[in-house]
């Protein structure tokens, strides 16, 4: 006979004006094994908390059900207030009778008898609880970061700044990500590159920091203290302990070939540093451009100017094995692609261009020099139409959210058109402007009041050429006509996307992502940059549309938690693990295939059975490895392997509860 | 009995990650379904056992849903896929057992998924309203 004691919370009004816990309280009364019954208004509550933990004590009770909000939400508060009361924190059980009750069956009589049901299963449950113990597992005090944009630089130094050592890791030969694309950045008007480069040079010289470009990370195993990492580094074929960063062949290069990192606007040679700031600023080979690789052998211009011997066409690529406590994600994002908008010239026009590429127009390093010029005929324009929500709040285009930042960026924009071309006028298509933020609206109005914008509300409908002129139709709402604008130029505020990539990389390490492929966070409000994979946590726009100060401060927030977890040499790990008894195991190994974390290994036992000695194989769990994932145990065909915290017992238990 | 005014009861077997977050999120969002469905929590839909929804059925289920992240996007890698080639053989097993297939669902439903989940539930159990209230196999234990 066990002693549960069950515990309703009204969670204010939330469970308990759709659930009559009365009639709960009354069944609850009635179940075998159920000793106290409770109700609180907030469970979670510091008084909350005492009347369980005084219930413990004052009842004896050995088994603790709390029918409140899901255990996803308060599962560890609640570890720890009975354990506070002296119990095992696994001898609790939660019955989620908010979210999968009150919350989706609001009427009372639906709600009542679902929550009766779920507090039962949840007693049957807890009555077959054992006591378990958490393990101890070391810490490796070194941290990985992916991504080298703001986010990851940030990150980077803020966790080396603490004291430990940080390797990041770049897929492009240099670290600055989007920001490094950027000409200035809103509210302030500050360049951005004179904001970025400084931190980036700070990466490069951070002794703790090491700086791995051109380079990806392949595959993430292991878990929170303890993960490997399998990195590979790809050819640049240029030594880079030999280079010096002269210039020198990239200036005698003959080939180019269209830019990258302008976005195609630009040409680059075969060898090349991807913009001047670039870190590291030594040279890369592009294999796909360079003649040597193209056309066997021949060229190797690079090679007879290179007065420090540094260029290597031998190079291959390079797999690095490290193993890091921590992991920060700091991906970043896409543009999505104008093309697919047929009526805006699906990618057709050169004359319309992505917000993207303006900066690229605009920045002094850009492809024009900082000179505001067209694509199609290098002309300066004067009338530049700019339309918003491109892809963006547009569910017809698989986008259904809104980026965040275009509204503030096209008010930059139509600033700095003014700043370069005095006798320029803007126009802007919009559904709405958004700009919460600080000094954003005043930001906004500096575009409108000083910069003579005109905001347009409403949607374009098409861009079609009128021989030889560029026209814009659309919609004033506010007016109720259409609207036709002759431009020079048009600008796309494109939604920002999550890396077309971003799935496989998510797959990769280990966590989940949105519809749209952003990554999950562990709690919208309360965990935003953790992952639901313990170690590995977020920053930046790879989790969801942000800017630059956003950005930074979630970076930040990552490094914290990183640290905090470095600060402790030894982590608790989670006791619900898979656990072989021995008696019944028959060494099928079954087991050990279906692991994916390879925890499971054979041991040798002997035995006296009527005196005569007998030694036998059977399964046996590294627990530090295993992750309770409890797949070994529908394997195993004796029942000898079973799944601490969802054991077999208390599944069992819980089925027949609720089919009573 | 009225088909239509009788709920039927679906026992659920949920994978913490994504299939019950998704619950949860539809609980967040406040969407309405019907209250037919109860949910246990598993680690992984690679940790239903068989047994596990087989049990439900001779004691009267109506109706059986395992739900998992989408294959790929398991937390543990790999269990969906197991749970996967398991609950396919499951299925054609129901048969046999005199169980009509119907009553048996695996779906991936991931943390983001509120909307399926709930409709998941809805045309479940306008299927099994349709198919009448199961038979109680036995009452004592298989094991």
């Amino acid at each position: 006979m066990k002693r549960v004691g069950v515990f309703l919370c009204w969670c204010g009004s939330n469970i308990a004006a759709h659930v009559d816990l009365d009639r709960v309280q009354e069944m609850s009364e009635d179940l075998g094994n159920v000793v106290h019954v409770q109700q609180n208004k907030y469970m979670c509550s510091e008084p909350g908390q005492e009347t369980v933990r005084k219930a413990i004590q004052r009842h004896g009770l050995d088994r603790v059900v709390i029918a409140a909000c899901s255990p996803r939400m308060h599962e560890r508060t609640f570890r720890r207030t009975v354990e506070g009361a002296g119990l095992n924190p696994y001898l609790l059980e939660i019955a989620n009778v908010r979210e999968h009750c009150s919350w989706v069956h609001p009427d009372k009589e639906t709600g009542t008898p679902v929550a009766i049901d779920l507090v039962r299963t949840a007693v049957a449950k807890a009555v077959q609880d054992v006591p378990l113990q958490s393990s101890y597992a070391g810490v490796e005090k070194r941290a990985l970061v992916i991504g080298g944009g703001i986010a990851g630089i940030q990150a980077a130094l803020d966790i080396a700044g603490s004291g430990y050592e940080v390797v990041l890791v770049e897929r492009e030969p240099t670290i600055g990500g989007r920001m490094a694309q950027l000409d200035k950045t809103f509210p302030t008007l500050d360049c951005s590159s004179c904001i970025l480069t400084p931190k980036m040079v700070e990466v490069s010289q951070d002794p703790r920091i090491r700086l791995l470009t051109y380079a990806e990370v392949e595959s993430l195993a292991g878990y929170v203290g303890n993960f490997e990492a399998r990195i590979r580094l790809k050819a640049r074929s240029v030594d880079f302990v030999k280079c010096t960063g002269c210039g020198d062949c990239w200036n005698k290069c003959p080939y180019r070939t269209p830019g990258e990192f302008d976005l195609g606007l630009g040409k680059r040679k075969a060898i090349f540093i991807p913009f001047p700031q670039a870190i590291p600023s030594k040279p890369t080979i592009d294999r796909d451009t360079c003649a040597y690789f193209q056309k066997n052998g021949k060229c190797q211009v690079c090679k007879k100017f290179c007065q420090a011997g540094a260029i290597d066409f031998e190079q291959t690529d390079e797999i690095l094995e490290e193993k890091f406590g921590a992991v920060v994600v700091a991906t970043g994002f896409d543009l999505w692609d104008h093309a697919r908008y047929g009526e805006y010239g699906a990618g057709e026009h050169p004359d319309v261009i992505s917000s993207l590429e303006l900066e690229r127009l605009l920045s002094a390093s850009g492809p024009s020099d900082g000179h505001l010029k067209r694509p199609s005929d290098g002309r300066e324009p004067k009338r530049v139409v700019f339309i918003q929500c491109v892809g963006s709040r547009d569910e017809a285009k698989g986008v259904g959210y809104c980026s965040k930042i275009c509204c503030m960026y096209t008010a930059k924009h139509a600033i700095m058109l003014k700043e370069k071309i005095p006798d320029s006028q803007a126009f802007v298509f919009y559904i709405d402007v958004r700009t919460p933020g600080k000094n954003y609206e005043e930001f906004y109005r500096r575009a409108t009041v000083e910069a003579g914008a005109q905001y347009i509300r409403g949607r374009v409908s098409r861009i079609y050429l009128r021989g030889k002129q560029l026209v814009v139709v659309g919609e004033d709402t506010l007016l109720g006509q259409k609207v036709e604008v002759e431009a020079d130029l048009v600008v796309l505020a494109s939604a920002v996307v999550s890396r077309a990539d971003a799935p496989q990389v998510a797959q990769k390490l280990g966590f989940s992502y949105d519809n749209y492929g952003f990554f999950t966070e562990a709690h919208p409000k309360l965990a935003p940059v953790e992952t639901n994979t313990a170690g590995i946590f977020l920053a930046g726009a790879c989790q969801g549309p942000k800017d630059i100060p956003e950005t930074v401060a979630q970076a930040g927030a990552a490094a914290a938690k990183v640290v905090r977890l470095f600060a402790k040499d030894k982590l608790e790990t989670e006791p619900m693990v898979a656990r072989v008894d021995p008696e019944h195991c028959a060494g099928c190994q079954w087991c050990r295939p279906i692991c994916p974390y390879q925890a499971i290994g054979m041991e040798t036992l002997t035995e006296r059975p009527g005196g005569r000695r007998v030694t036998r194989r059977v399964a046996r769990v590294n627990t530090s490895l295993c992750h309770g994932c409890g797949a070994c145990s529908v394997a195993c065909r004796s029942g000898a392997m079973n799944l601490l915290g969802f054991s077999n017992e208390q599944l069992w238990a819980e089925v027949e509860a609720l089919c009573l | 009995m009225p088909l239509a005014e009788v709920e039927p009861k679906i026992v659920a077997f949920f994978c913490n990650w994504c299939s019950y977050a998704g619950a949860d999120l539809a609980g967040t969002s406040r969407i309405q379904y019907p209250p037919s469905v109860r949910i246990i929590r598993v680690p992984c839909s690679g940790r239903v056992n068989p047994r596990f929804i087989l049990r439900a059925f001779q004691l009267g289920a109506d109706g059986v849903l395992v739900a998992g992240c989408h294959p790929g996007d398991c937390h543990y890698s790999t269990g969906n896929y197991f749970s996967r080639r398991r609950l396919s053989l499951l299925r054609r097993f129901l048969a046999y057992l005199g169980i009509d297939e119907r009553r048996f669902r695996v779906r991936w439903i991931s943390a983001s998924e509120g909307p399926r989940f709930a409709e998941t539930v809805k045309e479940m159990t306008e299927e099994l309203r349709q198919l009448g209230p199961a038979q109680k196999v036995a009452a004592t234990s298989v094991d």
